[in-house]
C-alpha cells in the first residue's frame, strides 16, 4: 500500500496574534483563485499558526511566501469519521491503543459525513492502521 | 618586531603607576597655571591642583564634555600659543557645531608613538605595505594612520577613500599587505572586487585590515575572515584625544591603552561612580601627555570595560574591551544598564530569529516590563506551536543571561519590524516614572 497517497499537504503559515492576517490569507487565496477546503487557527501567547488544506497548495505556497510569509508544507492525514455520537471515539481509540500521538487535529462535518484531519507522530502506521480498520482515508489526489 | 618600545610597554604596573601619578600631577599644575578654561573649572569645582595626591584623586576633578569643545569654538580651549602649534585637525559638526583641535610638535610626537606600539602589537612594520584608505585632510584617520605607519618603516600607499576599483588594482599591483579603512569599506573592497572578477583572499596578499572608526562586531570579523582571508584588528581613538591611537594586539582581546599617554575611567553613566575592571560603563579619559588642546575627565560617551589581567602579549598596559554602544543609548531596566547593542550582539548568535528587534519598555506596578520583538527566521518556522515556544523561550534565555534582566520576546513574522538607514530608533518606553 502505498501511504503517500494519503499524505495530505497541509499548509501552515507563522501569524502574529492581530487583527487582519486571517483576511490576508484568504485574500490571497481568493487572488489566486485556490480553495480553502478547511482550516484551523492554533494559538499561543501572541502568536499564532494558521493551518489550511487547499486545493493547490504549491500557488498558495508560491503566493503566500512572496507575501513575505513563513509558510510550510505539512503532511496530515484526513479521514471520513460517522456524524453520530462514538464516531471521534471510534477513530481516536484505535489510534491511542496502537500508541499513535495526535499532535493536533480539526474537524468540520459536510451534508453526508464529518471528516476529521490529523496530525500523528506516526503517519504511515496511522495510515495503515485506520485502513486496516475499514476506514475511508481522503486521498490526496482527490482534493489537491 | 614584538614591541616598539619595549621600555614602556612592558615596563611594570607598579613603575607605571608611579610614572602616570608624575605625569598627572605636572598637568594639573600646567592647566591649572596656563589653561583658562580648566583654571576656572578647577575653580569652581573648589579644587586646586595640591588636593591631587593619588591617581585616585582624579575623581576630584570636574568632567569636560564635548559641548566644552563647542561652546568655545573655535580655539577658547587651546592652550598653547598659534606658533606652538603645528597642525590643526577639525571635527565634522554633524550633530552640532565643528570642533577644533590643534597639535603641538609633542603632541604629533605622541600621536605617532601611540600608533607605532599599536600597529606593531598587530604584527605590522618594516616590509608591510600598508593601504590607508581613511580619509585624508581635517578627518584624523588618514593623516594619524599615515605617520603611525612610515615611522614603523611600512611602505604607505595614501589611497584615502572612493574610486574603491582603482583601489583594488593598486593593492594588487603594489603588493599591499594591510589595510586600515572602516570595516564597511573592507566589505565593500570584498564586493567590488567580486564584481571586477578579483578574489582578495586569492588574488591579493592582503592579509591584516585595521579597521575602526564605526561599530562593528565580532560577527563581523568573522565575515571578514571568511570572504577575504583578512585578519580585522580593532581600533580606537577620536579627534579629541588626537585620533586613532590603539588598536588590538595579536591576541585580539581588546585594545592596549598606553598608560603614560592615558588615563582611563569607566564610570557608570548614571552616577557616575567609578565601575571595578571588567564591568561596562562610560569611558572617560584623561590624555597625560597632551599640550595644544588638554583633556582631563573627557566623557567620551563610549561604552566599554576596561581589562587588567595580564596580556598574553607581555605588555604591561591594561586593555579596553570593543566599544559596545553609546552611553546615549542606554536605558535602565529594573535598575540595570542595558544597550540595545547588547541584544544586536546575542541575537546574532542565533540562527532562529534575524537580527532585526525592536524593545519596548512598560512599567507594571512597580516593575519594568522589557518586551523584545524579534522575527522568526524562515527556516525556523515549526508547524508546530511547541517548537515555536520553544524558540521563544531560548531566544529569552540568551537575552537574559546577555543582559542579566528578565525579557520577555515576542515573535512577529518576517519583514514587519522598522528598517532603519542611518541611527536606529528601536526603543520604545511607555514607562510613566
Amino acid at each position: 500500500m502505498n501511504c503517500e497517497h494519503y499524505m495530505i499537504r497541509q499548509i501552515s503559515l507563522f501569524s502574529e496574534n492581530k487583527p487582519g492576517r486571517l483576511a490576508a490569507l484568504a485574500k490571497a487565496c481568493q487572488e489566486e483563485n485556490v480553495n480553502i477546503l478547511a482550516f484551523s487557527i492554533a494559538e499561543a501567547d501572541g502568536f499564532g499558526v494558521i493551518r489550511a488544506l487547499v486545493d493547490k497548495p504549491d500557488v498558495a505556497y508560491k503566493k503566500l511566501t512572496s507575501m513575505g510569509f513563513n509558510v510550510a508544507f505539512t503532511h496530515v492525514i484526513a479521514v471520513e469519521m460517522k456524524d453520530e455520537p462514538g464516531g471521534l471515539y471510534e477513530i481516536a481509540s484505535k489510534l491511542s491503543d496502537a500508541g499513535i500521538n495526535i499532535e493536533y487535529s480539526y474537524a468540520f462535518s459536510g451534508k453526508s459525513k464529518a471528516i476529521l484531519i490529523l496530525r500523528v507522530d506516526q503517519v504511515e502506521e496511522a495510515i495503515r492502521l485506520l485502513i486496516s480498520h475499514k476506514f475511508n482515508l481522503i486521498a490526496t489526489d482527490s482534493i489537491q | 618586531m614584538r614591541c616598539w618600545d619595549p621600555r614602556i610597554e612592558e615596563m611594570p604596573v607598579s613603575e607605571l603607576k608611579r610614572l602616570q601619578f608624575k605625569l598627572l600631577k605636572t598637568l594639573i599644575y600646567r592647566v591649572y597655571s596656563f589653561s583658562t578654561f580648566y583654571h576656572t573649572r578647577m575653580k569652581e569645582a573648589g579644587v586646586h591642583p595640591d588636593d591631587i595626591n593619588s591617581l585616585e584623586d582624579i575623581t576630584k576633578l570636574p568632567f569636560m564634555h564635548k559641548k566644552d569643545l563647542r561652546d568655545t569654538y573655535p580655539d577658547g580651549m587651546i592652550m598653547s600659543e598659534q606658533e606652538e602649534l603645528v597642525r590643526y585637525h577639525v571635527s565634522s559638526g554633524t550633530t552640532g557645531k565643528s570642533t577644533v583641535v590643534g597639535y603641538t610638535k609633542n603632541d604629533i610626537y605622541h600621536w605617532q608613538e601611540s600608533l607605532a606600539r599599536a600597529l606593531t602589537s598587530a604584527g605590522l612594520g618594516r616590509g608591510d605595505v600598508i593601504q590607508v584608505s581613511y580619509g585624508y585632510g581635517l578627518f584624523t584617520g588618514g593623516l594619524g594612520l599615515h605617520y603611525g605607519a612610515e615611522r614603523i618603516g611600512a611602505t604607505v600607499l595614501p589611497t584615502s577613500v572612493g574610486n574603491t576599483e582603482r583601489q583594488i588594482e593598486l593593492m594588487q599591483d603594489l603588493k599591499v599587505t594591510a589595510i586600515a579603512c572602516t570595516p564597511s569599506y573592507l566589505l565593500h573592497i570584498g564586493e567590488v572586487a567580486e564584481k571586477m572578477g578579483v578574489s582578495i583572499k586569492d588574488d591579493t596578499i592582503l592579509r591584516k585590515a585595521i579597521v575602526g572608526a564605526e561599530p562593528w562586531s565580532e560577527q563581523m570579523r568573522i565575515r571578514i575572515k571568511e570572504s577575504l582571508g583578512v585578519d580585522a584588528y580593532d581600533i580606537y581613538g577620536t579627534s579629541e584625544l588626537s585620533g586613532p591611537l590603539f588598536c588590538e594586539c595579536e591576541f585580539q582581546q581588546g585594545f592596549h591603552v598606553w598608560s603614560d599617554l592615558i588615563y582611563p575611567e569607566i564610570l557608570d553613566p548614571e552616577t557616575q561612580e567609578p565601575l571595578p575592571p571588567g564591568e561596562r560603563g562610560e569611558l572617560v579619559v584623561t590624555m597625560l601627555q597632551k599640550e595644544g588642546l588638554p583633556i582631563i575627565r573627557y566623557r567620551t560617551g563610549d561604552v566599554t570595560a576596561l581589562r587588567e589581567e595580564p596580556c598574553p602579549c607581555g605588555r604591561t598596559h591594561p586593555r579596553l574591551e570593543r566599544l559596545s554602544g553609546r552611553v546615549d543609548d542606554m536605558l535602565i531596566v529594573r535598575g540595570i544598564n542595558v544597550f540595545p547593542s547588547q541584544i544586536e550582539h546575542a541575537l546574532l548568535g542565533i540562527p532562529e530569529v534575524a537580527e532585526h528587534f525592536m524593545i519596548e519598555l512598560d512599567r507594571k506596578g512597580a516593575l519594568d516590563e522589557m518586551l523584545v520583538k524579534v522575527e522568526l527566521a524562515k527556516e525556523a518556522f515549526s508547524d508546530k506551536i511547541s517548537d515555536l515556544m520553544r524558540t521563544r523561550r531560548h531566544v529569552e534565555k540568551v537575552l537574559k543571561s546577555a543582559l542579566n534582566v528578565q525579557v520577555s520576546v515576542e515573535l512577529t513574522e518576517p519583514g514587519t519590524l522598522p528598517r532603519f538607514e542611518g541611527k536606529a530608533k528601536r526603543v520604545i518606553d511607555r514607562r510613566r516614572i
